[in-house]
């Protein structure tokens, strides 16, 4: 049998492709919750910076003809952090740098600035910046106050390590669970073909018949042209049956009558030569018949084996209806059939291939044995049910005992003898269908002897 | 010690550089690593704190320079490499010179979250701005026990109290500016009493210890906003003096301490700081002693400073200049 070519595994593509797709959203969502929790700390921080800056802006007033900026505390004090941020800040008036930071520069020119975020660095560190403005009108005329109000980012990425934190995990989780949920899923999709398969497995060689069992929608087109493959099989393995019963028949009975013709012409034929010809050719002719006999016998039992009939049979009794229809062949070449052994020997079997095996057994006791021998059957019902044919012949060349049922091999010391070397394979076979066995031995007296038990 | 302190003086004297400290003191000089420590707190106070470190510290010596807390934070900033570590009482400077990155991030020092800013600055004290009392001027009368109980008092007998009020002169002093700050947020009262005491011909102090001595000398006999831990030290040994925990509203200083971030030796400045904190955590008999930093987990006691930018306030200079004017107008009349 040959094995299937194995291109990829349909499970692991399954598995690679889900795996992957988890992995892909898994990180996708890691980046999507990162990034919107650094937009969401990152506007957190800037609400801060703009109330803070607005209420400085706020406490700007003008008096006594100069400009005065009264902090107020709340203003710094809102933007105290768990990580106790660094804040920096300048108040200018008109641009001039009127208090705070005196290094820090307005990145905007001009008056009127609407509030600005930008990101920037002081002292080294990372600060978010604001800058805003407010313009106040005093009796010199109107004033633009500017606020530049930068803090740290210590808190900010304390929280976005923690978020980024909670976020792999999140995501690490939900791809544990993806990858647990995808192998579920490839074995519940992969199930209905190992049942499948299994099934197919477990039939013997000739069950034929179609599947029954529900399969999924994506796996009907397979199993319906598995059901066709399976009947078109069935339907030429009838017609080879059909035709191996038509053989027998269309065979036999012509060389039955050729053989009854030449009967009849050796009757008058006077010549001792001429006889001998038509001898001869009776000889083969019975080859023929009988190889075709054995071919058709062989044929039938490969068939049947398969779906054995098992019937409650006598084995004495079987037995004994073939030595009385084969005694006239037996007398022919002056053989005695002798039956020994239980009245009666109950088993269950395929009555047909039995009787078969049984008279391919005792043909070829008869070809073997030497004329006016006796042929002796015994049929024990214990242990098991069980035949033996002995002939007076020349017995199995030990060497070759445990070859012979080979189909076609004949013995060695067959040359001279009609057959076809049919016989012992066709009774191994019938053996194996009921679960028996064969054996084969010589006699310590002589003779050939055969054992078939069930 | 005595041939000590005449060696230090003749080396201040003839410093070239020398500047003028209120007081200096080297400990265990012959340590080879050493700690230049620039404070405001008087060195009676730490001396017991240093003795117990270069106890355990052999190696180190330490030098300790006391001088006002302008004058600290001014020194400070012009030359950061040239001092370890600033202890100092106004909290407001401490803060601002961290927020400056004048300090030195320290790993592994515990500290409550509310105690410390950036794990640069670590307070260690808790000492509430008391009101110091002559008893004898009150002889026969209720010891005022708040703000405005003394307003009234103060009211009422101008004559027993003209020129014998003393407070903060906040132009000079740090902390008295610090408390004065802090007072004028919590209540309206400081500014009513600002203008009694000034009505009165205060006198202005630059630092509670010379404002202490005047009070126990008898020059005057009210002192408003000194530091409790300097009066309760005074008052131990002299009975006329009454200190008062205003009642109204507490305001309580914690005292801090910060390395430089361009000291020199690092590893022992942060051994100092833990040693410091460690040891004002840690009840101690001695005396002249530092009183401890008190508070729980959760938080410091009430009315105590919170550590935060918002000290950074009243440090603008648009906003000082107002509180100052605003302080001379009530304080300083013609």
């Amino acid at each position: 049998m040959n094995n299937a070519r194995v291109s990829g595994s349909l499970r692991n593509r399954l598995v690679l492709t889900l795996l992957g797709g988890a992995a892909l959203l898994a990180l996708l969502l890691v980046l999507a919750v990162r990034s919107h929790a650094i937009q969401v700390a990152q506007e957190g921080q800037d609400n801060i910076l703009l109330a803070s800056a607005t209420s400085i802006l706020d406490s700007a007033a003008i008096r006594d003809g100069s400009v005065q900026v009264d902090i107020p505390y709340a203003a710094f004090s809102m933007l105290s952090t768990p990580a106790d941020d660094r804040l920096f800040y300048a108040v200018f008036q008109d641009g001039q740098f009127l208090s705070g930071y005196a290094g820090l520069e307005l990145a905007q020119a001009g008056g009127d600035l609407g509030p600005e975020f930008r990101a920037g660095h002081l002292q080294g560190a990372p600060v978010r910046i604001i800058e805003a403005s407010r313009t106040i009108i005093g009796t010199e005329g109107r004033r633009d106050i500017q606020l530049l109000l930068a803090q740290t980012q210590d808190a900010l990425s304390e929280t976005l390590d923690r978020i980024s934190r909670d976020a792999a995990l999140f995501g690490g989780g939900f791809f544990l669970l993806a990858a647990l949920l995808s192998l579920a899923a490839t074995k519940a999709t992969i199930g209905p073909l190992s049942r499948l398969t299994a099934s197919v497995t477990r039939r013997g060689p000739q069950d034929l018949r179609p599947f029954q069992s529900a399969v999924p929608r994506e796996m009907a087109p397979l199993v319906t042209s598995l059901n066709s493959l399976m009947g078109r099989l069935n339907q030429t393995l009838s017609q080879s049956e059909d035709f191996i019963a038509e053989a027998a028949h269309r065979v036999r009975t012509p060389l039955a009558t050729v053989r009854s013709r030449a009967e009849a012409t050796l009757q008058r034929v006077e010549k001792e030569e001429n006889r001998e010809a038509v001898r001869a050719m009776i000889k083969a002719i019975d080859e023929s018949s009988r190889a075709a006999g054995q071919l058709l016998d062989h044929a039938m039992i490969t068939f049947r084996a398969d779906h054995l009939e098992r019937n409650e049979i006598d084995l004495a009794v079987l037995v004994r209806e073939l030595t009385e229809r084969l005694a006239p062949i037996a007398d022919m070449r002056d053989l005695s059939l002798h039956v020994k052994g239980d009245p009666r020997v109950q088993m269950t079997g395929d009555q047909i291939l039995l009787q078969n095996a049984l008279r391919n057994l005792i043909d070829n006791a008869m070809k073997y044995g030497p004329a006016e021998s006796v042929i002796e059957i015994t049929v024990t019902a214990a242990p098991h049910p069980q035949v033996t044919i002995r002939d007076h012949g020349p017995g199995f060349p030990a060497d070759e005992i445990e070859t012979l049922t080979s189909r076609f091999k004949r013995g060695r010391n067959a040359a001279h003898t009609i057959g076809s070397g049919l016989g012992l394979t066709i009774a191994l076979d019938v053996a194996t269908a009921h679960g028996g066995a064969i054996a084969l031995h010589n006699h310590p007296e002589g003779g050939a002897c055969v054992t078939l038990s069930f | 010690m005595r041939y000590l302190v005449v060696l230090i003086l003749t080396l201040l004297t003839s410093s070239a550089a020398a500047q003028n400290w209120e007081d200096r003191r080297v400990f265990n000089p012959e340590g080879r690593t050493s700690l230049r420590i620039i404070s405001s707190t008087d060195t009676a106070f730490f001396a017991p704190l240093i003795d117990a470190f270069v106890a355990t510290e052999p190696d180190v010596s330490v030098e300790y320079l006391v001088t006002g807390t302008t004058d600290l934070d001014q020194r400070f900033r012009d030359a950061p490499q040239s001092f370890d570590i600033a202890i100092s009482s106004a909290m407001d400077l401490q803060l601002k010179l961290t927020n400056d990155g004048y300090a030195l991030r320290l790993d592994g020092i515990a500290h409550p979250a509310w105690a410390q800013w950036r794990q640069s600055l670590f307070a260690f004290t808790s000492e509430p701005a008391v009101i110091v009392l002559n008893r004898e001027a009150f002889e026969g009368r209720p010891i005022p026990r708040s703000r405005q109980a003394l307003i009234e008092a103060l009211r009422a007998r101008p004559e027993v109290f003209r020129g014998r009020v003393g407070t903060y002169d906040v132009r000079q002093s740090g902390l008295g500016y610090l408390f004065a700050t802090q007072d004028s947020r919590a209540s309206e009262t400081f500014w009513r009493l600002m203008e009694v005491i000034g009505s009165l011909n205060a006198q202005l102090y630059c630092c509670s210890g010379e404002m202490i001595s005047d009070l126990t000398e008898g020059r005057i006999v009210v002192a408003y906003n000194v530091l409790g831990s300097y009066a309760a030290a005074r008052a131990k040994y002299q009975d006329h003096i009454e200190i008062v925990m205003p009642s109204d509203f507490p305001t309580t200083m914690m005292r801090t301490a910060l390395v430089s971030r361009r000291t020199k030796s690092p590893e022992a400045a942060r051994r100092f700081l833990a040693h410091l904190v460690a040891y004002q955590s840690t009840e101690t008999e001695d005396a002249p002693a530092l009183p401890p930093l008190e508070g729980s987990e959760k938080g410091a006691i009430r009315g105590t400073i919170a550590l935060e930018p918002a000290l950074m306030t009243y440090l603008d200079t648009l906003k000082r200049a107002r509180f100052l004017a605003e302080w001379e107008n009530a304080l300083i009349q013609k």
